[in-house]
Order: C-alpha cells, then sequence, then structure tokens
C-alpha cells in the first residue's frame, strides 16, 4: 500500500523505480508448414515497477506473442529477456506474475472460491490461509457473494473478474493480461475497466495490458506501446500525460484525445489502417 | 368436467381400462374384445400426445413408460388374436408366468453370468484400459502408435476371442470375465486417451504459468477434464460387458448361465423361459446403464450436457 | 514433398513400433503358454524349446507366422468357392453384414425422421431406442435364428436382421443429432422464404444431417458385422466366419481360430475404409467440408 501512497500524486512511476521486465533486441519465430514466420523483431522495452503498459496494434502485430514470451508460455528466437532480472523461465517458477487470458479459463468442476484457490493449492499453501486470500480477492473484484456458485452460473463479465481475483490472489507484483475484456461487450467493458484502474491504483502493481481498443489503451495506462504488423515491431511509446485518478468522463477531455489522436497515428504510420 | 377430459391421465386410465377388458374378453368375447381395442388404441395416442404437450418431470416420465405398455399390450393382443404359434413369439403375460415359476433358475443364471463374471471382467477391463492410457500418456510416441491400434480395436468383432478364452481359461466363469476384460479394454484406453486430451490450450497454460508439474496437472486439471470421456466408456462397457459374458457362454460353460440358458432352451423350444432370461438380462444392462448414467451425473454435474 | 513423407512416417512409426513390440510380446508369450504341451528333454536349450514352441500343430497360442501362413494357403490355395477358403466364409459373413446395415440405415432414418418430427414419438419412443441398446441384444441372436429356422426362414435373412437391430442405433442417435443440427438462423431465414416443411428438410435439414451420419455409420459397420458373426454361431450354419470360430473351438483347431479372427479384423477394416472412401466422395462433392 505504501506504493500507492508514492504513486497518488503522479502517475507516471519514478524514473528510479527498478526495471521489471526488460527486452533487448528481443525476436519470436514461428515454424508453420515448414517456414520460418518472424512474428516478432527487434523488440527494446523497459517496464518499471507500477508501470501500467499497454500493447496496441492489429492483429499479427506479436503483442500477445511479446506478453507470452514474458510468461515463458512463447521461447524467444533472439535478443534477451528478463522479468525480475531473471529469466522468464525463472520467473515463472517463482511464480513472479499472474496471467489473464482473453477467456477466463475457470474449470467448470470447481466453484467460483475453489478456482481463485487453484494457484494457491498448487503452491502448497495452507487450508485456512487459502480460504483468507480466496475470500479478499474475491471481496476486492466485487465478487463476495458468489463464492458458492459454479462458474457457469455467472455472467461472462463476472466470470473474467473471478479469473483476475486467481490471478491475484497468490499476490504476484506482475499482472499479465491478454485482451481481457475482449469478448465483453462495451457497458460491461467500461465497467471492468473502471474496476481494473482502481485495483491498480490501490495495488501499484505492474500491469501488462495487450488490447485492440484505443479508448481501453488510453483510459487505462501510464504507457501506450503502439506496435505494427508484418514484422510485428515497436513503433510508438507513449507517456500517458492524464493523473493518477481517472474516471470515465476523463475520455472527453481533450488531454484523452490528444493521447487517442497519437495513437491512432502511430498505428496509421505502421500501415494498420491498410 | 371439460378439464377433467382434457387431462391426460384421464384418458390413460380410461385407455388402460378399456386395454384390460379388451385383453379379458379375448378369449370369451371376441368381438366386444376387438370393440373394446378399437376404443384403446385411440384413446392411448390421444394421451401420448396430450403427455407430449407437457414439460413436467412426471409427464417426460409417463410417455415412455405407457408407450412401454402400449406396446406390451399390442404384443399380447397380436400374439393371443392372431393365433401366433407360441415358439415364435410367446406372450408377454407366458414370460411373465415363467419368470415367475422359474425365478429359482434365473437367480443362479444370474449369479453365475452377471455377479461372477461382468462384474470381475467390467472392474478389470475397466481398469486396466484406464491404467494403460494414463501409463501412455507420458510417452506421445507411445501414445500416438497406440491410439490408431486402440482405436481400430474398439471397432473389431473382438467377442470372436470368446473361445480362445474359452480354451485358455477353462469353462467356468473366469474364462467369461476374461473375454469381458477383452472387450472393455480398449474403448475405455481410447475414451481415455482422448479425455486427457481434452483440456484447453488455456487451461494448459495457465497450469504452466503456475510452474504446475506433471502430476499438480494432471490431477487438478487433466483427469477432472477426462471425465465426461471416461464415463462415456463406462456406459458403454456395462452393455458390452454382459454381451461378453452371453456370447462367451455359447462356446462352452458349466451346466448355468444365462447365455447357456437361451441356447440350450432355444434348442428345446422352451421359448417362455429363453424370454425371461433375456428379461432378466435387459433389466441388469438397463440398471447398470442407469446406475453409472446416475453417478455420472452426479460427477461431472458441471458439464454442459447436465448444467441447471 | 520430402515434408509430407516425413509427416506420413512421424505418424506410421510409432505404429509401427507398438505393433513390433507386440508381435515380439506375442512370440514370447508363445513360449510359456504352449511349452507344458511339448514332450522335451529337461537338458532341450532354449532354441529347441523355442523352436517347437512356435511350430506347434495345435498350440494353446500359434506363433503369428503360423496364423499368417495359414490364412496364406487359406486364401491362395483353395478356390474361391470352397469352405476351406476363408474369403468363402468372410463373403457369407460380409452379405449378412451389408444386408442387415441396409436394413438398419432404412429403419434408422425413418425412426430419426419420426422422431424430430413428431413430438409424440421424441417423447415416448426415443427413451425405447435408448433402452434398446442397454439389453443385450446379441443375447437374442441364436434365438432368432433358431426360431426362425422352424419357420423355414434361414440363411441370409435371420442374420441380416440381428446385424440390423444392432447397426440401427448410432445411425439413429446420429440422424436425430444431424437433422436437429440445422441453426435458428438459417430455420428463420427458410421461414422468411415460407418454405414449406417438405423444402425445410430436402434443402436444410438433411444436407446438414450427412456430416452427422458417417460417424454413426462407422459404429454401425462395425456392429453389423459382429450381429452377422455371432448369427452364425449357433445355427450349425456350415458358412460364415461365426461357423467357422464355432468349429474351430470344437475340434481344437488353434491355428485355423486364430486365422479367421484375422480374417474377421481384416474385414472391419475393409468395410471401414469402405465407409472412409464413401465420406470422402461426399466430401470431395461439397467441397472439402461436410
Amino acid at each position: 500500500m505504501g506504493e500507492s501512497a508514492v504513486l497518488a500524486s503522479d502517475t507516471a512511476p519514478a524514473p528510479s523505480a527498478p526495471v521489471v521486465v526488460e527486452a533487448r533486441g528481443l525476436g519470436v519465430a514461428f515454424e508453420a508448414d515448414g517456414q520460418r514466420v518472424s512474428a516478432l523483431t527487434s523488440v527494446d522495452l523497459a517496464i518499471r515497477r507500477g508501470d501500467f503498459v499497454s500493447l496496441i496494434g492489429p492483429s499479427g502485430c506479436g503483442k500477445t506473442t511479446l506478453l507470452r514470451a514474458i510468461a515463458d508460455l512463447q521461447a524467444p528466437s533472439g535478443g534477451t529477456l528478463t522479468v525480475n532480472g531473471m529469466t522468464p523461465a525463472e520467473a515463472r517458477g517463482a511464480r513472479a506474475y499472474g496471467y489473464v487470458f482473453q477467456a477466463p479459463a475457470l474449470y467448470p468442476w470447481r466453484s467460483v472460491a475453489r478456482n481463485v484457490m487453484l494457484p494457491l493449492e498448487i503452491m502448497g499453501m495452507g487450508r485456512s490461509e487459502r480460504a483468507r486470500r480466496a475470500e479478499h480477492y474475491l471481496r476486492l473484484v466485487g465478487l463476495g457473494d458468489f463464492a458458492r456458485k459454479f462458474p457457469w452460473q455467472l455472467s461472462g463479465g463476472m466470470q473474467q473478474r473471478v479469473s483476475i481475483a486467481r490471478a491475484l490472489c497468490f499476490e504476484p507484483t506482475l499482472l499479465l493480461m491478454d485482451e481481457p475484456f475482449g469478448a465483453l461487450d462495451e457497458i460491461t467493458r467500461d465497467g471492468l475497466n473502471l474496476h481494473l484502474h482502481e485495483l491498480w491504483r490501490r495495488t501499484g502493481m505492474t500491469v501488462v495490458f495487450v488490447t485492440h481498443s484505443i479508448p481501453e489503451a488510453v483510459f487505462l495506462s501510464t504507457r501506450i506501446v503502439v506496435m505494427s504488423a508484418r514484422p510485428g515491431r515497436i513503433i510508438d511509446v507513449i507517456e500517458s500525460p492524464l493523473g493518477a485518478v481517472r474516471d470515465l468522463g476523463i475520455r472527453e477531455s481533450g488531454e484523452f484525445l490528444a493521447v487517442a489522436h497519437r495513437v491512432r497515428a502511430g498505428l496509421r504510420a505502421g500501415h494498420s489502417y491498410d | 368436467m371439460r378439464q377433467v377430459f382434457a387431462s391426460p391421465v384421464f384418458v390413460a386410465v380410461l385407455a388402460l381400462a378399456a386395454g384390460g377388458i379388451a385383453r379379458a374378453s379375448l378369449r370369451a368375447v371376441p368381438a366386444l374384445a376387438l370393440l373394446a381395442a378399437l376404443v384403446t388404441l385411440p384413446l392411448l395416442v390421444l394421451a401420448l400426445a396430450r403427455l407430449a404437450r407437457r414439460d413436467t418431470l412426471a409427464a417426460r416420465l409417463a410417455s415412455p413408460a405407457l408407450f412401454g405398455a402400449l406396446l406390451l399390450w399390442l404384443w399380447e393382443m397380436l400374439v393371443l388374436g392372431l393365433h401366433i404359434p407360441f415358439v415364435l413369439l410367446p406372450p408377454p403375460s407366458a414370460i411373465a408366468a415363467a419368470f415367475a415359476t422359474h425365478l429359482g433358475t434365473l437367480a443362479t443364471d444370474f449369479r453365475q453370468t452377471y455377479l461372477h463374471a461382468v462384474i470381475a471382467g467390467y472392474a478389470l477391463g475397466c481398469g486396466a484400459g484406464f491404467a494403460v492410457a494414463l501409463a501412455v500418456d507420458r510417452s506421445p510416441f507411445l501414445r500416438r502408435g497406440l491410439l490408431p491400434l486402440g482405436n481400430l480395436a474398439s471397432v473389431m468383432p473382438i467377442v470372436g476371442v470368446a473361445p480362445i478364452m474359452v480354451m485358455w481359461f477353462g469353462f467356468d466363469w473366469p474364462s467369461k470375465a476374461a473375454v469381458v476384460v477383452v472387450m472393455t479394454f480398449f474403448p475405455m484406453l481410447v475414451n481415455t486417451t482422448a479425455g486427457l486430451a481434452a483440456a484447453g490450450v488455456m487451461e494448459r497454460d495457465l497450469m504452466h504459468c503456475y510452474a504446475a508439474g506433471y502430476w499438480p496437472t494432471l490431477f487438478k486439471l487433466r483427469l477432472p477434464a477426462s471425465m465426461p470421456f471416461v464415463f462415456t466408456a463406462l456406459k458403454l462397457n456395462s452393455t458390452l460387458a454382459l454381451i461378453g459374458a452371453v456370447v462367451a457362454e455359447f462356446f462352452g460353460t458349466p451346466i448355468l448361465g444365462m447365455g447357456f440358458r437361451i441356447s440350450t432352451e432355444a434348442a428345446r423350444m422352451n421359448m417362455d423361459i429363453v424370454w425371461a432370461t433375456i428379461t432378466v438380462a435387459a433389466l441388469a444392462g438397463s440398471l447398470s446403464f442407469g446406475a453409472i448414467a446416475l453417478i455420472e451425473r452426479a460427477a461431472t454435474f458441471w458439464h454442459p450436457a447436465f448444467r441447471r | 514433398m520430402i515434408d509430407a513423407a516425413w509427416r506420413c512416417a512421424a505418424r506410421i512409426l510409432p505404429v509401427v513400433t507398438v505393433l513390433g513390440i507386440l508381435t515380439a510380446l506375442w512370440y514370447a508369450l508363445a513360449i510359456p503358454l504352449n511349452a507344458p504341451r511339448l514332450d522335451l528333454d529337461e537338458a532341450a536349450g532354449f532354441s529347441t524349446l523355442a523352436s517347437a514352441a512356435w511350430s506347434m500343430d495345435r498350440p494353446v497360442l500359434p506363433a503369428p507366422h503360423q496364423v499368417v501362413a495359414e490364412l496364406w494357403t487359406s486364401v491362395l490355395f483353395h478356390p474361391l468357392t470352397s469352405p476351406r477358403n476363408l474369403l468363402y466364409h468372410a463373403w457369407v459373413t460380409l452379405s449378412a453384414a451389408l444386408a442387415g446395415l441396409g436394413i438398419a440405415l432404412v429403419l434408422g432414418i425413418a425412426l430419426a425422421v419420426g422422431i424430430v418430427y413428431v413430438r409424440t414419438l421424441d417423447r415416448s419412443l426415443m427413451p425405447w431406442v435408448i433402452a434398446s441398446q442397454t439389453v443385450p441384444v446379441l443375447a437374442i441372436a441364436p434365438m432368432v435364428v433358431v426360431v426362425l429356422g422352424n419357420l423355414g426362414i434361414t440363411g441370409l435373412l435371420p442374420k441380416a436382421a440381428i446385424a440390423g437391430y444392432l447397426a440401427f442405433f448410432p445411425i439413429t442417435v446420429g440422424m436425430v443429432t444431424g437433422l436437429r443440427a440445422a441453426d435458428p438462423l438459417q430455420l428463420d431465414l427458410m421461414r422468411t422464404y415460407s418454405a414449406s416443411p417438405g423444402t425445410v428438410f430436402t434443402k436444410l435439414r438433411w444436407p446438414m444431417s450427412v456430416a452427422f451420419l458417417f460417424p454413426g455409420l462407422r459404429v454401425a459397420v462395425a456392429l453389423s458385422l459382429v450381429g452377422a458373426i455371432v448369427a452364425e454361431l449357433p445355427t450349425g450354419a456350415q458358412a460364415g466366419l461365426g461357423a467357422r470360430l464355432l468349429t474351430g473351438s470344437y475340434y481344437g483347431q488353434t491355428i485355423q481360430l486364430w486365422a479367421t479372427l484375422v480374417m474377421a479384423a481384416l474385414l472391419s477394416i475393409a468395410a471401414l475404409l469402405g465407409v472412409g472412401m464413401a465420406e470422402r466422395a461426399v466430401l470431395h462433392a461439397r467441397g472439402g467440408r461436410l
């Protein structure tokens, strides 16, 4: 909580804040039909503690690939990548990050509370502590009353909130989110964006957030990384001038529109609209 | 009053009563029987149609029950009315009578075939199929080799091994259990292997993120996700097991067992006993299937097919 | 090109390896199983024991090469019409199975159409269709054959009836699912054209259901073969793979028994390949998708 007090004055973390994720000349290539397809080339990026970084770009720009490389779900083919100063594999072993997928990926045979406890069970945490944490984080995402329900009895937005609670419950310092609200309708999405913003401000954790949506990226981020396709690369990194405390009304402000405009310009420069 | 007439229960009771009159007067007053039968049929069809429009649980159960009653009644009336030879098809009443008279024999046969051969063979065959699927799971190479063969074997006429098993394990129930083992093994192997591969990519990635090893992934994700597949095999095998045990008895058995009873009494033209034995087999088959289906409902309550 | 060959090899190699392991196990198992029936010196070496165990006349477990040799001589050195030729028996069984499959197709599809279009049948008949499969139908097979034989009905028909009874179920279940697979939007589209029920059936439901017919058909083919073989067991029938199994077991002709089993297996593979080819033909006519 001390972290958030520091952050309250200004959204951008102090330049002295330690680097959490660092990529240098990072490249990822796939084998498809016997051909080598480059998904990501020479990515240089440093994400500092307390950052909320959005990766935005057209399909095929490698934003999800970059996130998966950080999570050690995808092996890089060149360059270096460190997470908390370790290799991604070591960081995964140390349970350094929580991951939220495009879909909730909840296990239907487990109740909501037991879904949240799943990572804790795997990490060998005691029963009472598991229960305490599940209750705490479910309340944090506003689902305290749904602990005994099963995932399929909840709406899509609620399911995605459960999956966020699951990613938070072992208290990682880094949260990786891969288009978590992409499948939801816009009204639900606005609500969850606001909620996520509050959560980030209160916990002061580092978030890497992949999205398709320009307003979503601008609303949530302290920094926006604009990417382009063929080959996947970074076009622009935008520091957000918006303050730490934001509400949905901010989206009509001139500052907001200026940032959105710059993101759109970056996408155009990367031929995203061709 | 109109409401009473519209009720399917009332129509069904009326139909059953008319059907009863038809059956009772069949021998004595054939003309009355024909008249009553002509009343029964449209009434039963009407009752079925009315039931089909309701969505309560009672209506859903009553529909097939009434339809079954209709079939039995038609069978009884046609066999007796058209004087169909007893040997060709005995009427249900004769089968019920045989069931009551030969209860002791039927029970002994049931014990020999079902309680010994079927249950032992089913447990061993399903258990072995599951265990081998788990063992092979760790080696993708072996899995890729075994799966096509298992798939092939589960559509083969495996009952054919019955004579070999009888030669190897003798006439008594162990040879029948061995046939059941071979028959139930492959469906379980194939289904469990498919089930272990059923967990979604995202769910697996999640386990990877938690740096969960093989065993936690198996117990917390892949085994629960495979359960619908395992139950498919368990249900299929419950029927296969009974078939295997009965057919194996055609190749030699001590003088008891359901397959033995069917083949010898059929040769002696005692069709009522044959049909009584078939009734036992049908009941055993349906009840074991139903029991497994109930367990499945409880164990995989989360599956889309069972969600409420 | 080389890539395709490599991928093909990667698929076949594991299967070949597992088959090799199974064959080796078979040979190994033949030695202890057959040894008690051999009159050999205590001092006899392993190679003597093995070669004797793998070349017995009536072994408990014949060695694979003995089975292959039996199959080979039976198929190649006897005329096709001779009862000593396994292909002759295979044909007898196959014709009954195919006739049964025909019955099953007609019955199965008719039932499915009835169940989908008549609500009363859906509610009252469908549970019985499912229940009919929990009854060990094969147990009735010999009886049906005996009874029909008494009425003077022998030969193909009783066997086909049993094969058909076994095989109709997967077809019915597949077709019921298939006929109901049409999307509500597609049905609404038909409504906007004010299409008659017959048109909806021929233009939408039927083409939609074909994709669901083939998986059911694969199971049905296998079941109809099982039905035909079992129906040949009790009749004292002279021909057919089932009759061949029975005589083999009566006279302890284990090599003949195994050869018959292998022939039955080959027959099901051939039948499955036939369904596969039909499926591919339909697939091709529809531009690669069912």
